[in-house]
């Protein structure tokens, strides 16, 4: 992966000091409920996404971490409570984000025209896209396979595949809803290292895992959640030193909570 | 007994030696079929897919009432074209009653139904997988229609290839909006009906083996054509 391929979005990222360009964030969540089916699987969430920072979203199955990124993202509308952008216009706060699903949902085209759609649709000129096309597929390291169908690729590739496209994109923040549940340890090296790169670039990244490893490894900050509410939300280092709360506390020492 | 082995053996010489009034018949029963069913999936594709992904009060009751029409029955769909062609009809002065056109109309009407339903199942179930995605993307409907409709081609030609099984085999409405009329509007299943009500049995039985063959090369090919590309785009 060369660095060069960085070079393909406008900001400059300034190091060591609060970014120039922060986007739509921060993102605040006031008293978020969600509810389905008449069962409240979100309660009372009040939480502030900031720029810069690795956020982790950390629980066991069923805390709620899906539906919080989706919450945030705007796929599913909360039933109670508020979630605002820095900016008004949702619109423009939509085209500075990018999602990546646990499962990578896939065209039924090649590696390299699922990239293109996705900048088709934001509208980005056809001269314009098949450098970017290029560069997101080499980020990945997938150029050698740009030709492919991609729903021929390896579970790895199609997950590498769906960051291309996302970092394509070019976006302010990145949701990602446990990328790398179900691959293999060299796979999930490769899609780390992305996200790695990706948040070097100044690209805001909130992800959710279930895998304490790659919490720590990837995490700045932890956003803990327990049966739809927030338990915690704590710089990382700390969290993982000294957990302030006994759920916390049994989920760091590898307890099954109940 | 031995009549309908002679009529076999007849029927197998017109095949074989290619006969010209067997082959024009077979060749306009293929372009009025096929035409039927190019319009009827450029109508019923878009219909199909945008009913699948709309959400409104009655769609439940619209989506039975497209599944009910896939069973539509040929001769009244013939008499009704019949009718607005006719001339005293609305349509009348077209003058397009006892035409190939009109034969293309009316088995427009029997196959678009099919090729709606058949498309709005497959795309429903196609949207459910891409939904989340193509809406973080920012796929407005409109433009999600050609996305799913493109994705789903492979299973889109099994309702392509139903429609195409409809049309070639419906004798109800082409009879009645074509006439039989020879060297006109004489297709292969109105000719079977007219010649096996007069008795002549050769013709019938040849072009019965040409129709059955053709639906079944028809199928063929395109079941090979689907796994094939199957296979590679996966």
């Amino acid at each position: 992966m060369p660095a060069s391929a960085l070079r393909i979005h406008e900001q400059p990222v300034v190091e060591g000091s609060p970014r120039a360009d922060d986007g739509p964030l921060p993102l605040r969540l006031d008293r978020v409920c969600f509810e389905a089916g008449g069962q409240r699987l979100i309660h009372d969430l009040t939480l502030t996404f900031e720029a810069g920072v690795r956020t982790v979203v950390l629980g066991p199955n069923g805390a709620g971490k899906s539906l919080l990124l989706r919450l945030c993202h705007g796929l599913l509308r909360p039933t109670a409570g508020t979630i605002r952008w820095a900016w008004d216009d949702p619109a423009r706060v939509r085209r500075q984000q990018a999602f990546v699903f646990q499962r990578p949902v896939l065209l039924r085209r090649s590696a390299s025209a699922n990239v293109a759609y996705a900048l088709a649709i934001a509208g980005i000129p056809r001269p314009a896209r098949q450098e970017r096309v290029r560069a997101a597929l080499e980020q990945v390291g997938l150029g050698h396979l740009a030709a492919r169908p991609a729903r021929v690729l390896s579970g790895g590739e199609q997950q590498r595949l769906a960051l291309a496209r996302a970092w394509a994109l070019g976006p302010k923040v990145l949701f990602l809803d446990e990328p790398t549940a179900n691959l293999d340890p060299a796979a999930t090296r490769a899609i780390e290292a992305v996200i790695a790169a990706m948040h070097e670039e100044g690209v805001k990244i909130v992800m959710t895992t279930h895998d304490l490893g790659q919490a720590r490894r990837h995490a700045d900050e932890i956003v803990f959640l327990h049966k739809g509410r927030l338990i915690e939300h704590a710089d990382a280092a700390r969290f993982f030193m000294r957990p302030g709360t006994p759920e916390a506390r049994a989920f760091v020492a590898g307890e099954l909570l109940a | 007994m031995p009549e309908i082995t002679a009529a076999f053996g007849v029927a197998f010489g017109l095949i074989v030696s290619g006969d010209s009034e067997l082959l024009q018949i077979v060749l306009l029963s293929l372009e009025i079929s096929l035409s039927a069913v190019a319009l009827a999936a450029l109508i019923g594709m878009p219909v199909g897919a945008a009913l699948a992904l709309a959400r409104f009060p009655g769609r439940g009751a619209l989506v039975v009432l497209l599944n009910a029409c896939m069973g539509l029955p040929p001769v009244v769909v013939g008499l009704f074209v019949y009718l607005m062609l006719s001339r005293a009809g609305p349509l009348g002065e077209w003058g397009l009653l006892f035409t190939p056109t009109a034969m293309v109309i009316a088995q427009s009407i029997l196959v678009t139904p099919i090729i709606a339903a058949l498309t709005r199942q497959t795309v429903e179930d196609l949207y459910a997988e891409y939904q989340e995605q193509l809406r973080s993307l920012g796929v407005g409907a409109a433009r999600a229609i050609p996305t799913l409709l493109w994705d789903g081609r492979f299973s889109l030609l099994t309702a392509v290839l139903a429609g195409f099984g409809r049309a070639a085999a419906e004798v109800g409405a082409v009879i009645i909006v074509g006439g039989n009329i020879n060297h006109v509007t004489r297709v292969m299943t109105t000719t079977i009906a007219l010649e096996t009500s007069k008795g002549y049995l050769a013709l019938a039985l040849g072009l019965g083996v040409v129709l059955l063959l053709i639906v079944v090369a028809v199928n063929a090919t395109l079941m090979v054509v689907q796994s094939a590309a199957r296979q590679a785009e996966g």
